[in-house]
């Protein structure tokens, strides 16, 4: 079984590029000149620097000692929390920048959810003196204000999505019609492995360092390459991607995925697509997707502004029905206690996103030599007032 | 292949009306209505629009009218049984005019029987590529005898418009410019280059150009360089006005043609 995409650009059935006849120069654009682009030694040595002084790579992989006695086996967190603008993120950003650079674009265009993915871009586009347009749903902007204003701050324009459910999915849908009606000079940064083919694999590779360093990091501190369990949360899945990545071939590692159950996965305010999705198209590749019988995509509903989307990426689809990964998901509930915990036990305010994943240790029900890899792909700074809320800090 | 739209442009190479819109909107039951007033106005041909909740290549007026067409309980299935029986009212060439996962869910085979069955002349899925309709859908369209409609841009490359003619029966739906439906920009040097361009390369399908054609002078421009035109977003909004769905056609359908 091959986890890799194929030269048609599927995983298995999933993937593809479904894309109406506007988006085809640029998307084929792309297919055609990311892999030599990405492969060139200019291209390498600008990214490796930019992430290494930059970024501020490699990100930590910490041995959790209090989390790992409550759980009583071994935890480790992958501190992409650490990052410069606080997320995995940037991985994909910076690589992606320097791509549409290469391709002589000047305006670079993206959908955010948590807002992680846009304060990423626009620090790039910042970085890069690029334009820099950031879609995002009217709720996101709500709940997730302080990355607003960070992206404002790095001269980014924030655009509203006022269709839908006025999240992630309604973002992306502006962000590919500005694409549309901009295709000669504009640049879109997907910021997930979802979207048309190359996108998923491209943006899998960029992230691909952070199980690139797990495996060097481990080796130092346990003498092995492989642990037994690599643990993360998916939204569009490009955390989980890049943690899983370099362990696709590994049969011995159990990937473990983490969707957002919302309110539960029955109450019918969910994102946990791998339960309630079915084949179909959306964002221009064939996945997972939660919908009615009719075809028409389902409102998701999460606490967490990253994970709040109605499909996975084809990748994870494909991990999915080939049983390679197994799904696990979490309610907001089960998160925010993830939250808690983490910060009183380690003194690391994870992000809301990532709380999913940590949410789950219980159930792994691992031995005590067991080796477990969580991916703390996010800080809470940006959930700040929704703990607050939540935990009644507020008013003591 | 021989069904009603090569009929229509064998006899009728230019200035030829074709008129979009979405099924259910304004109101559930209004698409047949709109389909007998269109034809009795003089509308050679009519894109019926099948609702989709993600409208990627729409505009607002086209997301709109969809919204409100799912609401009022559209779907594939509904629109299947609406049109039963419109060829025993009508032989204006139909058109079905939609995004790709519906369908997918209706059943591909199941959908190229039922629309065949009922008398449907081509179907345009803008997100269905060009090389997994010939690999996957091909031989099912001509088996029903439903001709595939293909977008082309100003962007699209020489010989990928080659291409798509080479696969397609029925016309060429020639969009305007780099855009969404509904804007209303106006067919600047640019467009004209490239409908110009387009035009030179005498291809085997008929062009009719779409997108932005919203009153008599960018139909009449757009007819200039082509066998006719296809006004969409427009339309919609006319049928939005105040009186009756037949006044509103026709006073749309005058202003365009009179
Ligand atoms: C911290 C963090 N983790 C995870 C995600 C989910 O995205 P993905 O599944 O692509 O990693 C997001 C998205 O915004 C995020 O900000």
């Amino acid at each position: 079984m091959s986890y890799h995409v194929n030269e048609k650009g599927f995983y298995g059935k999933f993937g593809g590029a479904y894309v109406p006849e506007m988006l085809y120069p640029n998307v084929e654009e792309l297919r055609q000149h990311y892999l030599r682009i990405m492969q060139e030694p200019g291209f390498q040595a600008e990214l490796q620097v930019l992430l290494k002084d930059y970024v501020g790579r490699p990100s930590p992989l910490y041995f959790a000692p209090r989390l790992s006695a409550k759980y009583n086996t071994k935890v480790y967190l992958k501190r992409e929390d650490l990052n410069h603008t606080g997320a995995h993120k940037i991985n994909n950003t910076i690589g992606q920048v320097l791509l549409a650079k290469r391709l002589g674009k000047k305006r670079i265009i993206a959908e955010t959810g948590a807002g992680q993915h846009g304060v990423a871009t626009a620090t790039v586009c910042a970085l890069m003196g690029l334009e820099c347009i950031v879609y995002m749903g009217e709720v996101d902007i709500e709940r997730q204000a302080p990355n607003v204003a960070r992206m404002k701050m790095l001269g980014a324009q924030v655009v509203p999505a006022t269709s839908g459910s006025k999240t992630l999915k309604d973002a992306t849908n502006e962000a590919i019609r500005d694409w549309i009606n901009n295709p000669e000079d504009t640049y879109y940064i997907i910021g997930s492995v979802v979207g048309p083919h190359p996108y998923p694999d491209m943006v899998a590779r960029f992230q691909a360092v952070i199980s690139e360093e797990i495996r060097a990091q481990l080796l130092e501190k346990e003498g092995t390459e492989l642990p037994n369990y690599v643990v993360a949360c998916v939204g569009g899945g490009s955390n989980a991607a890049g943690a899983f990545y370099h362990y696709l071939d590994e049969p011995t590692v159990q990937l473990i995925a983490v969707e957002a159950a919302g309110k539960g996965v029955d109450s019918g305010e969910s994102a946990a697509t791998s339960i309630l999705g079915k084949d179909g198209i959306i964002h221009g590749s064939r996945t997972l997707l939660m919908q009615t019988a009719d075809g028409q995509v389902t409102e998701p509903y999460s606490i967490s502004a990253g994970l709040d989307y109605p499909g996975v990426g084809p990748l994870h689809a494909h991990l999915f029905e080939s049983k390679r990964a197994r799904f696990m998901n979490a309610t907001d509930d089960e998160a925010l206690q993830a939250v808690l915990e983490l910060t009183r036990l380690e003194g690391i305010i994870p992000a809301l996103e990532s709380a999913h994943a940590l949410a789950v240790l219980e159930r792994l029900q691992a031995a005590p030599d067991d080796i477990v890899v969580i991916n703390l792909s996010g800080r809470g700074d940006k959930d700040l007032s929704t703990y607050l809320k939540h935990f009644h800090f507020d008013e003591q | 292949m021989n069904n009603r739209l090569k009929t229509l442009f064998a006899a009728k190479q230019k200035g030829l009306l074709s008129v979009y819109f979405t099924a259910g909107f304004p109101a559930l039951n209004d698409t047949e209505e709109i389909i007998l007033e269109l034809e009795r106005n003089g509308v050679d041909l009519i894109e019926v629009g099948m609702p989709f909740s993600d409208p990627l290549a729409d505009g607002p007026t086209i997301q709109a009218s969809s919204a409100v067409a799912l609401k009022n309980g559209m779907t594939i299935t509904k629109l299947f049984e609406q049109l039963q029986h419109i060829r025993q009212k009508t032989q204006v060439p139909l058109v079905l005019m939609g995004y790709l996962n519906p369908v997918m869910q209706y059943g591909m085979e199941r959908f190229g029987r039922k629309a065949s069955e009922i008398g449907i002349d081509g179907v345009i899925l803008p997100d269905l590529p060009l090389h997994q309709y010939v690999e996957e859908y091909k031989e099912l369209f001509e088996r029903y005898n439903l001709s595939k409609i293909f977008l082309i841009t100003p962007q699209t490359p020489e010989q990928r418009i080659r291409e798509i003619d080479s696969q397609s029966n029925g016309f060429i739906y020639m969009v305007s410019s780099a855009s969404t439906t509904g804007k209303t920009v106006g067919l600047g040097e640019q467009s004209q280059a490239y409908f110009r361009r387009v035009a030179n390369m005498q291809l085997q399908n008929p062009g009719v150009i779409g997108f932005g054609i919203h009153d008599k002078e960018s139909f009449a421009s757009a007819c200039n360089h082509a066998s006719g035109a296809i006004i969409g977003s427009a339309f919609v909004k006319a049928l939005q006005q105040e009186g009756s769905l037949q006044k509103n056609i026709q006073s749309f359908i005058q202003s365009i043609r009179n």
